[in-house]
């Protein structure tokens, strides 16, 4: 075993590559907003002003964050007012150092599925210093029968099927995904055999060296079943994601970051920018989680992400905005 | 008997016999269902519908009432029996089963709570 230096971890249990007592140590310190980088295998972390100084200014770079689970429209004891929690997340993306060139919305953007919810959203993004927004519904923004087609019509351009998309940034491929349509009793999130075809016929020319960001709503791995909290056939999918380099899952849904590495995919899920949600089975149910006024903030946030070329795994941040 | 009374003691006697059987037909057990049709209630809360099962005769309205601080849904599997609009914190929506069967039903917005009702 190598000298260790103060913030390296280099003992591979496993021999997959992953350290992963120093993963769960770099996931404790990530709860106060550090930075974990992994680079070949080998996990460092730096605080948040480390970043500045951080190779994540090097030619072809890509910066974007993500926010999700706004719910306009909630107003109940948790959070009763989510647009100033909202503005505070933009707030928070326009001090980010690294300024995000777009932004990611994983969903349950609105509580009711109601137009003027919608528009409260969209409003309140402008003033983001990331012009472009890329959402993929959640189940509460297509509750009623007619919300899908509105969805559509709304956030669906350069979408294909109920909302589901793929563009280039910098040579990274993103997939939007939409999980929260046509949801069977007793299911959990649903993909879809037309979305399936569609995602394996457009990753199938792909060099396997491309840079993958999948983002969807629901958690694409089993989070709490329980709870609903996973998707039924995210199997297939992963399975088409199986010979890239580096792929990373962003999803929202459980209103608390959480992270998994399986491989070359790193699973997350960012916090919500409305109201939090208890942990898996500590509670009764997974709704709105009510905590003391001054700790609300702390416990909602946004994720900001960082790619430098050559670093197989993105560089993936979670300030809260307390 | 003279004939005069014979006849007005006949006509006595269907008197009581018809009133005997007007008040028979009142009776509580031949009354039409339509004045106090059967009703129930199930509550939406923590993600659950509370009973999640229930028993009940033909006819019966089963009112639902989301007391939950998220807004949930009522949807038969088949998608086509009976489907709510979205449900916010003290909506409520009711159905009356007129067929018996058994009926399941699910949240569409959060699909893992699901409940059954029984029609007898």
């Amino acid at each position: 075993m190598k000298k260790k230096t103060q913030d390296e971890l280099l003992v591979d249990h496993n021999h997959d590559g992953v350290d992963r007592r120093g993963f769960l140590k770099c996931m404790a310190w990530a709860g106060t907003g550090a930075l974990c980088l992994m680079n070949g295998g080998v996990l460092r972390s730096a605080g948040l002003s480390g970043i500045s100084g951080s190779a994540a200014r090097a030619k072809g770079e890509l910066s974007f964050a993500q926010i999700s689970d706004s719910h306009m429209g909630f107003n109940k004891p948790a959070n009763q007012d989510v647009v100033a929690t909202l503005k505070a997340a933009v707030d928070k993306i326009n001090a980010l150092p690294n300024p995000p060139e777009f932004l990611l919305h994983t969903g349950d953007i609105s509580h009711l599925s109601k137009p003027e919810e919608f528009d409260a959203v969209e409003q309140i993004l402008k003033s983001c210093v990331a012009k472009d927004v890329f959402y993929v519904p959640g189940e509460h923004d297509v509750i009623n029968d007619d919300d899908a087609a509105n969805y559509m019509q709304r956030f669906g351009k350069g979408a294909t099927g109920m909302g589901w998309r793929t563009f280039e940034k910098n040579g990274v491929r993103f997939f939007g995904l939409v999980n929260v349509m046509n949801l069977k009793a007793g299911g959990l999130g649903s993909l879809g055999s037309e979305q399936l075809e569609w995602l394996g016929k457009e990753l199938r020319p792909l060099s396997a060296s491309t840079p993958i960001v999948v983002f969807a709503h629901i958690p694409l791995w089993s989070v709490y079943p329980e709870w609903g909290w996973g998707t039924e056939d995210s199997a297939q999918a992963l399975g088409y994601l199986k010979r890239f380099g580096s792929v990373t899952v962003l999803n929202g849904h459980i209103h608390q970051t959480m992270q998994k590495v399986e491989g070359q995919v790193t699973f997350h899920t960012a916090a919500s920018t409305a109201f939090p949600q208890p942990q898996p089975g500590k509670a009764e149910g997974p709704g709105p989680m009510k905590v003391p006024a001054d700790q609300l903030k702390q416990l909602l946030g946004i994720t900001d992400v960082n790619f430098v070329r050559g670093q197989k795994a993105l560089a993936i941040v979670d300030p809260n905005l307390g | 008997m003279k004939s005069s009374c014979k006849c007005v003691y006949a006509v006595s006697v269907l008197a009581i016999f018809v009133a005997a059987t007007g008040f028979l037909g009142k009776a509580p057990g031949r009354e039409e269902a339509t004045s106090s049709a059967a009703t129930a209630q199930i509550k939406i809360d923590n993600f659950a519908f509370s009973p999640t099962e229930l028993k009940v005769s033909a006819g019966t309205t089963i009112e639902w009432i989301n007391r939950d601080d998220i807004p949930h849904t009522v949807v038969s599997d088949d998608k086509t029996t009976f489907k709510s609009k979205a449900l916010d914190t003290d909506d409520k929506f009711s159905y009356t089963f007129t067929k018996p069967g058994t009926y399941s039903y699910f949240c569409s917005v959060h699909p893992n709570m699901t409940g059954k009702i029984i029609v007898q």
